[in-house]
């Protein structure tokens, strides 16, 4: 299973600098102000975290070391945070990172169909960013939403009750920077029955 | 006292301790391969499993606190099919490869494979591959061997103090590594291939070198620095192929530095095997008796009461006493062991031991180090000083040039004026000495190794005399020689007024007057130059910068090769083992005394090592008592001295080759390179 989150290589580009953006710097200070004296450095996932949004959805060489840097943490302690989870991508993903939920019930009601579907859109494969930088097709295990299912994470949204049809049409928006609708695409309200067809 | 019934066995135990340790008490033995004694526990190998009454399934013993009335059993079915299952588990993803792994004999997970392994694999898959990682000069990955256990990260972080290995990923993409594979940055890092219970980290020098039941294997001590670290030497024929640390606890607890581990492929180079005349500024092989003659001629002719022998890095306690009975029998005095101008205060044992003991530095809460750099002076010790800093976060004033320590210091310095504000209690560093419990001093040659040095020693004492810790039975004041033969030169007298305060000036003016015979018991930090027009016999093991300059060689065994006595720092008497014969024609130096004095009359009375360790104990009870010492506390000689502005200077450069053994060593010029030019050129 290719997943930017799931590799343990640092990957580097030369005369890559990561600096905290200033308002990031103050958000970056509120957080580690949550933790205890002397214990700053539990700080590591959220500053991670902030790190990732800031470079575009991955955590670069330089990302890593700023975030060791700001905890005065040393980079392997940092790094084998990141590499623990796999929601920290440690290569450069797409705009859209979109993670496909492929654990049964996603499966039964026609997981690998979205897959065939994303493929097909980003002209990319499974783990790889599309040559337009629009795309990071990933295969993930339950995200926890199996009523609504199947259902797909992007970025930071989920996309729910979906088909080929609508699980396409999100997925071309998306390429064309329209804006989509989060959450259930067949508008049922959270995790309720759906209404009308159910026997 | 608490008691835990362990196998229908009652025991008692003490408060904190663990039930694996209670176990061990009862005689139960535990298998385990994450757990370390000198380690934090971590508990993920789960190969400690014993079942506890009430417990619903087995516990780790590593991990969980012995409480009073547990009921612990470790040899049920239970258990042994738990460990069974740990240890299937763990031979998943282990390759088949022990016939070509350097662990193959001593491999923990072999030992226990055979207790607790099933005989043949149920695992139809195929076995994880993981890519070697780079980690420097001396330590030799195979990560596919690798079991997690991370006593290799744990090492590093808590007792080397280099947060440089870590395990990236989870599950089965676990894998040890350096950041972006970078050098370990630590002089203890050849610990890590000891504490490894399998075959991923080895030893690179002694890569597919031999097999350990191939080896003759014997306890000694280690001279390369001035703690004398308990060690084990490996042997094949005459060939030294490891050192081992033994444990002790008074000394280098489990750890030796890796200039004691692998320094020893110098042992095999540059050696002097043979006598050597020098005809026509020509070094030519010759044999003793001309040698020993033509010695005799140069005494006789150069007056043999002006007869000098001075001491180098590595010379033991017998070399000592037989070189300074000779010389007195020639009617001189002029011996002594200071090469490195360090100054002593005479005849006052405190003034040049490590009066506080090494194992004191565990109870310390304050330190105060003057021209000294432990990371490189005395590696192990400084894993204790680290070890206070963790455990009772001692703080650690420097009074020197900025150091490269493995905890954090506060700089007072770098001048040795900064004494005279801790005197007076001036600096912020200062209250926080005083105020302390167990503070301890520590001063380094480099802040003694000037004309003000005695007064340095003077002023210390005064200090350590008004610590809250100073008492009739302990010495806060601490001296930290860095080779293994100064303390005992010091404690037989082999030392002379007329070399104090500017050695190399006063041993050239004397040569220049004199042009005396000189004896070099392997002293190789003299500038040649300075002994010109003397004549010079170099009795010694390597060919080093003073040897190409001698007018005779007379070569001496290593260090493995002979039985001789050493006083480490603490003025601990310790003994080293001949591993094996010496090489080519080299003879004891006690030895070359005795066959000396009778061509010179003078009479020598011991024939054997017995009769001249007779004589050492005569000369000084100290010796009397095997890994002991005996130090007092009487700072008689304190005064409140000042100061004067007098930079320091650490008068070592390179932890890796700083003498004539790791100066010759392949494996210490590679560290060189790889580690310390790295490390100054980033």
């Amino acid at each position: 299973m290719k997943h930017p989150g799931m590799t343990n290589k640092v990957y580097n580009i030369s005369n890559d600098v990561f600096n905290w953006s200033e308002d990031n710097f103050n958000r970056a200070s509120e957080i580690i102000k949550k933790y205890p004296n002397s214990r700053q450095q539990s700080a590591v996932i959220p500053l991670l975290d902030l790190a990732q949004r800031q470079n575009s959805g991955w955590l670069s060489k330089t990302a890593i070391e700023k975030v060791a840097e700001t905890l005065s943490m040393s980079y392997i302690r940092v790094l084998e945070v990141a590499t623990f989870y796999s929601m920290f991508n440690l290569e450069p993903v797409g705009e859209n990172f979109v993670q496909i939920c492929r654990t049964t019930p996603c499966w039964l009601r026609g997981s690998d169909k979205l897959t065939k579907v994303a493929k097909e859109v980003s002209n990319s494969k499974l783990g790889e960013t599309s040559t337009d930088n629009k795309f990071t097709i990933v295969e993930v295990e339950c995200l926890g939403a199996c009523c609504n299912a199947p259902m797909v994470q992007i970025n930071d949204d989920y996309y729910e009750d979906l088909d080929e049809d609508n699980f396409r049409k999100i997925l071309i928006d998306l390429k064309n920077n329209k804006s989509i609708n989060k959450g259930s695409q067949i508008g049922r309200q959270t995790s309720h029955p759906k209404r009308g067809n159910d026997a | 006292m608490p008691t835990i019934t362990i196998d229908n066995k009652k025991v008692e135990f003490e408060n904190g301790m663990t039930v694996m340790q209670a176990c061990e008490l009862a005689g139960a033995e535990i298998p385990r391969f994450c757990y370390h004694e000198k380690l934090s526990i971590a508990g993920n190998c789960r190969m400690c499993l014993v079942e506890m009454e009430k417990a619903p399934k087995p516990i780790a013993s590593c991990a969980m606190p012995a409480g009073d009335g547990m009921v612990i059993k470790t040899n049920t079915d239970t258990v042994q099919k738990a460990r069974k299952g740990v240890m299937e588990f763990l031979l998943i993803n282990h390759p088949l490869d022990c016939p070509i792994c350097d662990q193959g004999g001593e491999c923990d997970l072999q030992d226990q494979a055979l207790h607790y392994g099933f005989d043949k694999s149920r695992y139809q898959e195929n076995k994880r591959a993981v890519k070697n990682k780079h980690m420097g000069p001396l330590v030799s990955t195979i990560m596919t061997r690798c079991i997690h256990c991370t006593r290799c990260v744990r090492f590093s972080t808590e007792v080397a103090g280099v947060d440089d290995l870590g395990l990236l990923g989870r599950g089965e993409n676990a894998e040890i590594t350096t950041y972006l594979e970078k050098t370990i940055d630590s002089e203890l890092s050849g610990n890590v291939i000891d504490l490894c219970p399998v075959g991923a980290l080895t030893s690179k020098p002694y890569a597919y070198k031999s097999r350990p039941w191939e080896l003759t294997k014997t306890e000694t001590h280690d001279v390369l620095d001035g703690v004398g670290s308990s060690i084990r030497v490996d042997t094949r024929g005459k060939q030294v192929l490891r050192v081992l640390p033994r444990i002790n606890e008074d000394t280098n607890e489990e750890w030796i530095n890796d200039k004691t581990r692998f320094a020893i492929d110098g042992l095999s180079k540059q050696r002097l095997d043979k006598v050597y005349i020098k005809n026509d500024n020509k070094l030519n092989v010759a044999d003793w008796d001309t040698a020993l003659n033509k010695i005799k001629d140069e005494l006789n002719k150069r007056g043999k009461e002006n007869a000098i022998a001075l001491s180098g890095k590595f010379t033991d306690a017998e070399t000592i006493i037989a070189s300074k009975l000779f010389l007195d029998g020639l009617g001189s005095n002029l011996y002594d062991c200071r090469f490195d101008n360090a100054q002593i205060i005479h005849n006052e044992s405190e003034s040049y031991k490590f009066n506080s003991s090494i194992q004191e530095i565990e109870n310390a809460d304050a330190i105060l180090l003057v021209g000294s750099n432990p990371r490189w002076e005395a590696s192990v010790l400084n894993a204790r000083i680290r070890k206070a800093y963790i455990n009772n976060n001692c703080k650690v004033g420097v009074i020197g040039p900025d150091l490269d320590l493995n905890y954090p210091y506060t700089k007072i310095s770098n001048s040795l004026s900064g004494l005279n504000d801790i005197k007076e209690k001036k600096s912020e560093f200062s209250n926080i000495f005083h105020n302390s419990k167990n503070p301890l001093i520590i001063i380094g040659t480099s802040a003694i190794n000037n004309s003000e040095g005695a007064s340095v020693l003077k002023l210390c004492a005064d200090i350590a005399k008004k610590l809250p810790n100073y008492s009739n039975t302990f010495n806060p004041l601490n001296i930290l020689n860095q080779d293994i033969s100064r303390v005992g030169s010091l404690e037989l007298g082999f030392v002379n007024k007329y070399f104090d305060k500017k050695f190399e000036e006063n041993i050239k003016e004397n040569i220049k007057i004199n042009k005396p015979v000189i004896f070099l018991l392997g002293l190789d930090e003299i500038d040649p130059k300075n002994l010109e027009q003397a004549f010079v016999v170099y009795i010694g093991h390597h060919g080093d910068l003073n040897a190409q300059h001698a007018d005779i060689i007379l070569p001496s065994p290593a260090y493995t090769e002979k039985t001789s006595t050493f006083m480490n720092i603490e003025g601990r008497v310790i003994q080293t083992s001949r591993c094996h014969n010496p090489l080519g024609e080299a003879k004891e130096e006690w030895k070359i005394f005795r066959v000396l004095s009778d061509l010179m009359n003078c009479d020598l009375q011991f024939n054997n090592l017995n009769d001249v360790r007779k004589y050492l104990v005569d000369n000084n009870k100290n010796f009397l008592q095997i890994l002991e010492c005996n130090n007092t506390s009487n700072l008689s000689f304190a005064s409140p001295e000042v100061i004067t502005e007098h930079t320091i200077a650490y008068n070592i450069s390179n932890f890796y080759m700083n003498d004539s053994i790791s100066r010759s060593s392949e494996t210490m010029a590679n560290c060189t390179n790889e580690i310390l030019n790295k490390a100054k050129a980033s």
